[in-house]
């Protein structure tokens, strides 16, 4: 390779870098299906008010429990509300609250691993024993006993779920940190008297950034399931707003003559989250990180 | 070596420490007590201060922590605010009916993840593996009060081969309770083998790659007895640890599904506990799942220790 290539290489913008990595992603059939179904629930989120026919909240008694017909697609739940409407609508509220929710934890466990990769000794032993620690907490008990104190609205559930699911890539990030820091380009930068910050800006993030992003992805699709997780239980989305977690838990004592109304929202549900692993994944492979020998923590 | 796992347990006791407080500082923080749960709107006052010092919430918050956890270490968690009894009878029962499930869902699920993983492994790419992972992230990814819905459905109600719910009370024989653990267990052990066969799958395909096994397979080595000597024992030591990360994950999800089957397991002790704001319940639930999680991490380290001949040799990893 000519000196000349890799300083081309390196010109690349960040919008070609972007969608190279979106077309690799989309060249294996698992990463194009995963794109495609994410795509279309995120389309889905923004156009659902719109072209919902029904009022997601219009109780009807005359219309409880109705079979899908051509009037109501997905039939009519215990309350005589329209299943369609409220399993469109169903997933903005998950998809928007995990979203911001997995920002907040790349950023922190993001700086947080950098942060105790970089320093080391007693500040970073301290900090991964208290991040142990958290690790140890069922995720579960934590988020109820929050939510259960709190309430559950979007300024608690957005922060709780972002610090929960930050704390595992604390330990990616540090690993990640960790690789980078003994190459011989952080020494040479050192040596041209490159500041802290701008080594940790110019050459630490650069390097650990796929990796911690590939590790956001992967949080999203479980914070999406944790989420869903507490509406199930009662402890998230409030009702009536439509979302799916609380539908299934809703539609489930009912579902030996009206299934119909569990089935539409798990159906959403389910997808939302096997696109979003199957697009985390296949971001991964295209990233050339492998996840795979990875347990869920 | 000894002072490699003495290390180890110590540092799981330093974790267990640092839990305790966590779960004791935040239950401070957070707004509402035992007292003001409990008295509700009467919560002022004279009546108040009565609960408090009824209840020994007037000395300083450090004094309360010292006595809980002197006594916690000797299994003793104080009285639960709802049922006014000792903690310590509410949970045995509890965390038998839950050890069962989840031990059950774990003898079930290990060896299926194993032949799932390897089967996949060494028919890379080919019809059993595509067919086999499609099954797998499906089984992985679909969220556990999904599947447990979906297994009522169809198994319980629609086919009605076993029972939907779980209608026992507490303290049943474990006779009684095996018709009903066997759908919660399917349903645990499903997501719980595709997490793990997907690593073993992983972990056999690095080894398989590695020089050695070229070497043997050069050598002439019979492809089986390759893969059974040289392979497999190679691939499994690093997948324990993994395996033991994805059980002690699961717990959540076992909480979970205990709701949707309406099991009386610590799960649902749970939720339970946190509806009726009843503090020190959720306190010792926190602490005992820490200890399980915990421990399954220790036990996974020492086998790993005791297994792998090179790490005998090693004096202490840094």
């Amino acid at each position: 390779m000519t000196v000349n290539s890799i300083y081309k290489e390196e010109k690349k913008s960040a919008f070609q870098k972007v969608s190279e990595v979106i077309i690799t992603m989309a060249s294996r059939p698992s990463g194009f299906i995963g794109l495609s179904i994410l795509v279309f629930h995120i389309i889905l989120a923004f156009i659902s008010p719109y072209i919902a026919p029904y009022d997601f909240k219009a109780i009807n008694p005359t219309l409880m429990l109705q079979a899908p017909s051509a009037e109501y697609w997905f039939g009519t739940d215990d309350l005589g509300r329209d299943v369609f409407t409220r399993t469109i609508l169903g997933g903005r509220t998950a998809l928007t609250i995990t979203f911001f929710g997995s920002l907040i934890a790349l950023l922190w466990g993001g700086l947080l691993g950098i942060f105790c990769g970089l320093v080391g000794g007693k500040i970073d032993d301290i900090v991964m024993r208290i991040v142990d620690a958290f690790l140890s907490i069922p995720w579960i008990l934590a988020m109820l006993l929050i939510v259960s104190l709190l309430g559950t609205s979007t300024e608690v559930l957005i922060p709780a779920l972002g610090f929960f699911y930050g704390k595992g890539i604390v330990r990616v990030a540090r690993a990640a940190t960790h690789d980078v820091i003994a190459k011989d380009f952080i020494v040479s930068a050192r040596a041209r008297g490159h500041s802290n910050f701008s080594i940790i800006w110019n050459e630490i993030i650069p390097n650990v950034r796929d990796a911690i992003l590939v590790e956001g992805a992967m949080r999203w699709s479980w914070m999406l399931l944790g989420f869903s997780s507490l509406s199930f239980l009662g402890f998230g989305v409030s009702p009536p707003t439509p979302d799916w977690g609380l539908m299934i838990s809703n539609a489930r004592g009912l579902m030996s003559f009206a299934y119909w109304a569990v089935i539409a929202p798990i159906v959403g549900l389910s997808s939302l989250i096997i696109g979003i692993n199957l697009t985390a994944d296949a971001f991964a492979k295209a990233l050339g990180i492998d996840r795979s020998t990875k347990a869920p923590v | 070596m000894l002072f490699l796992i003495i290390k180890r347990i110590l540092l799981g006791f330093i974790t267990l420490f640092i839990v305790s407080l966590i779960t004791f500082v935040g239950t401070e923080i957070l707004p509402g007590d035992a007292c003001t749960t409990y008295l509700e709107r009467q919560a002022f006052g004279e009546q108040l201060e009565a609960c408090y010092r009824r209840l020994g919430l007037n000395v300083p918050a450090y004094e309360r922590y010292v006595s809980w956890a002197v006594n916690a270490i000797q299994g003793d968690f104080g009285y639960s605010l709802s049922g006014e009894m000792p903690i310590k009878e509410v949970l045995g029962p509890r965390i038998k009916n839950s050890l069962v499930l989840a031990s059950a869902a774990i003898f079930i699920g290990i060896p299926i993840a194993l032949i799932l993983g390897i089967v996949t492994a060494l028919w890379r790419d080919k019809l059993p593996d595509v067919a086999i992972s499609t099954v797998t992230i499906f089984a992985m990814t679909i969220p556990e009060f999904i599947s447990a819905t979906l297994l009522i459905l169809i198994i319980a109600i629609w086919l009605e081969w076993l029972p939907g719910i779980v209608i026992v009370p507490t303290d049943v024989s474990f006779l009684e309770l095996l018709p009903n653990i066997i759908l919660p267990v399917i349903a645990i052990a499903m997501i719980m083998t595709a997490h793990m066969a997907r690593m073993v799958r992983s972990s056999v395909i690095q080894v398989m790659a590695s020089e050695y096994v070229q070497m043997a397979i050069l050598k002439g080595v019979p492809y089986w007895k390759m893969v059974f000597k040289h392979v497999l024992p190679n691939a499994l030591l690093p997948a324990i640890n993994v395996v033991a990360l994805t059980i002690a994950w699961l717990l959540g999800g076992v909480v979970v599904t205990e709701v949707v089957f309406n099991y009386p397991g610590l799960g649902r002790l749970v939720i339970e506990s946190i509806s009726n704001r009843d503090l020190p319940t959720v306190q010792a639930l926190a602490i005992i799942l820490a200890s399980i999680y915990v421990s399954i991490n220790l036990l996974a380290d020492l086998m790993t220790l005791m297994l792998n001949p090179r790490l005998k040799t090693l004096q202490i990893r840094k």
